[in-house]
């Protein structure tokens, strides 16, 4: 059975401005140790998806108007506000862009880790003391006996996520959400913090879902793989069959349109043509069909659903092409 | 000097001292953010400048414009030396040099229309006025992609890749021959990028351009740059030509930093022996004796920690520093 099976999810924000439809009717399972990777462009509803998984979407003016998650079976957008922060940090972790912002300036690092382990584990403080330490030193901090009583600021970015990182696991979740945990941080480090994760990770059996915008991330680091674009799914399946045979024109076109360093240089990149929509004033049909090249007449009118294309690879896209 | 040469760079540091006390300030220590710094950019070339956060290229960038007066060294534009030139002076070649910035959002001003932003620098330098400045402005939006109806439009009201188009055409403005391209897509979604990087190499033909592309991203380097410099810590640690470095790259910084770049292949992916260096860049306040790579370096030896390696020239065009190369 899967761990998690979001269904139909729609988070919509109700602003001045008319309507944003963040998530606008998504789907996808994640299976118990997998690595899931969520890719698409800022706006695309990433980020919002995930944090609707632990229901922590400001309202005002954001709203989950739909939809189902179910986490172990229980749909988490069903349960109570003290059963939901129960499973918030317990089963399911979450690690952010910024490790700054979302870690206590005031607050050591020891305590930060410390209070996860008291509240959801009900270690006392020299049982957790050691725990922080152990945590510490998995995700290759040197020197922990010492660094457990620094603050934030006195960690460079690198180090603060992996903090960050220990934080998360203290209370061995089932579901590791990693919302672009490594955009911050130079190219180096974050190699380093991506073996970090993919290695603890697998070692305690924690399913991932690797939030990112970055498709060599994900072609390093991911299972399975779903595309967003403007608030919904466009592309989903393995990721080593995505990128061999990339199917949705808006992943052809993002696959096509980055330099890569093992292939001979191109004279010219390929760009996909056009803005990135507009999310409160979308075009009826697909919502890609403004900036699409394969575009046809039955694009401007329906909006196309997800449909099975090979093995587990699912697109949502009229055209048929020979690919 | 050879006289396709349009910049060159001498010696160029730049210090920012770290003080003390707020009436009686002292000086308790100082950022080396541009440490000794050589090299010159020819005609018509695109540099491309990498490096990691802080490891001083923006401010190498700055200090080439002398929008901040670097500590010591020389800046040769066209033989002048822009350092020890005076500020009025400055103004005149000021206008074949123009910057364009990272972050679209915070480069223009929320409060100008569009019209208003490009024709800046046109009513500081030029005295084009009136039917002609309108004219002007219609073209410059134009050449960068913008529908020229969108004058009378405010930032906000403009997409993320069409606001960087917007800092490309006042760049453009007032026909300079050298673009600094501070970051200019990093800030940008995957899909624009390629979009503002062809727009960048058709201005270049068009206008005869030369630029220093700073960036990160290791692989737009490659595809906009003619010639690549590495720069780690405050110093210039490989420069060679494009093919060259991505080729055989010689320091194990150059090295690692492209074994980092995750490839969007899965299967290639896969097979790829990654190099993860150790450790973390150290505080530019506290620098490492000798190499400044050597605590994080695969292959150091005893003098790395003593000596400090002189960038050398190894092949035609290549430079290392690198006691090892």
């Amino acid at each position: 059975m899967s761990l998690l099976q979001v269904r139909d999810l729609k988070t919509y924000f109700y602003t001045d401005a008319g309507v944003v439809r963040a998530v606008d009717g998504v789907s996808y399972d994640l299976k118990e140790g997998e690595t899931l990777g969520l890719v698409g462009e800022s706006g695309c509803g990433k980020s919002v998806s995930a944090l609707s998984i632990l229901r922590l979407i400001a309202n005002p003016p954001g709203k989950i108007v739909g939809g189902e998650i179910f986490f172990e079976g229980k749909d988490l957008l069903k349960i109570s506000e003290k059963e939901i922060r129960n499973i918030r940090g317990n089963h399911i972790a979450m690690i952010f862009q910024e490790p700054m912002t979302s870690l206590n300036p005031v607050l050591t690092i020891g305590l930060q880790i410390g209070e996860a382990l008291e509240l959801h584990r009900n270690m006392n403080k020299k049982e957790a003391r050691e725990e922080i330490l152990r945590l510490l030193r998995m995700v290759g901090i040197p020197d922990p006996e010492r660094r457990i009583g620094d603050y934030p600021h006195q960690f460079s970015g690198g180090m603060r996520q992996r903090v960050m990182i220990a934080m998360a696991l203290s209370c061995n979740p089932k579901l590791l959400i990693a919302d672009e945990p490594t955009t911050a941080v130079d190219v180096t480090i974050q190699a380093q913090l991506l073996e970090v994760v993919k290695e603890l990770t697998s070692r305690l059996g924690t399913a991932v879902m690797l939030i990112t915008h970055n498709l060599g991330v994900v072609a390093r680091h991911v299972n399975r793989m779903a595309v967003m674009y403007a608030g919904r799914i466009i592309e989903q399946g393995p990721a080593a069959e995505v990128y061999a045979h990339p199917w949705h024109p808006y992943t052809i076109g993002l696959l096509a349109s980055v330099p890569r360093l093992d292939k001979p240089r191109k004279e010219r990149l390929v760009p996909i043509d056009g803005q990135p929509p507009n999310l409160i004033l979308l075009p009826p049909g697909c919502s890609f069909m403004p900036r699409c090249s394969y575009r046809m007449e039955i694009c401007s009118k329906e909006r196309p659903e997800l449909r099975p294309v090979g093995d587990g690879h699912f697109t949502a896209c009229w055209a048929n092409m020979e690919r | 000097m050879a006289n396709d040469i349009l910049i060159e760079i001498k010696n160029l540091s730049m210090y920012f001292p770290i003080t003390k006390g707020i009436i009686r300030q002292q000086k308790i220590a100082e950022v080396k953010a541009v440490d000794g710094v050589n090299f010159f950019i020819r005609k018509g070339e695109t540099l491309g400048l990498v490096g990691e956060s802080g490891c001083g290229k923006t401010t190498l960038g700055r200090c080439l414009l002398q929008l901040i007066r670097p500590t010591s060294g020389e800046v040769y534009f066209e033989g002048v030396d822009l350092c020890t030139m005076a500020s009025d002076h400055l103004r005149s070649i000021r206008q074949r040099m123009q910057i364009i910035f990272q972050d679209p959002f915070d480069s223009l001003d929320p409060r100008m229309t569009a019209g208003e932003i490009v024709a800046e620098p046109l009513r500081v330098h030029t005295r084009i006025r009136g039917r002609e400045l309108r004219e002007k402005i219609a073209e410059l939006l134009k050449i960068v992609g913008l529908d020229p109806s969108m004058t009378e439009r405010y930032p906000h009201q403009f997409s993320g890749g069409q606001r960087q188009r917007l800092g490309i055409a006042r760049a453009l403005a007032i026909r300079p021959s050298f673009i600094v391209c501070d970051e200019p897509i990093s800030a940008l979604d995957v899909s624009i990028q390629a979009q503002i990087i062809n727009l960048l190499e058709d201005l270049q033909g068009e206008f005869d351009l030369t630029y220093l592309f700073i960036a990160h991203d290791l692989s737009v380097v490659r595809h906009i740059s003619h010639r690549v410099a590495v720069m780690y810590l405050g110093k210039i640690v490989e420069v060679a030509n494009r093919d060259a470095l991505y080729r055989v790259a010689k320091h194990p910084y150059t090295i690692a930093l492209l074994s980092a770049v995750p490839i969007p292949d899965p299967i290639v992916e896969a097979s790829r022996e990654r190099i993860i260096l150790r450790g973390e860049i150290p505080s530019p306040i506290a620098l490492p004796p000798g190499c400044n790579f050597h605590p994080r370096c695969p292959i150091g030896v005893e003098i790395c920690q003593k000596e400090i390696p002189s960038l050398r020239e190894i092949e035609e065009g290549h430079w290392v520093a690198c006691h090892l190369a």
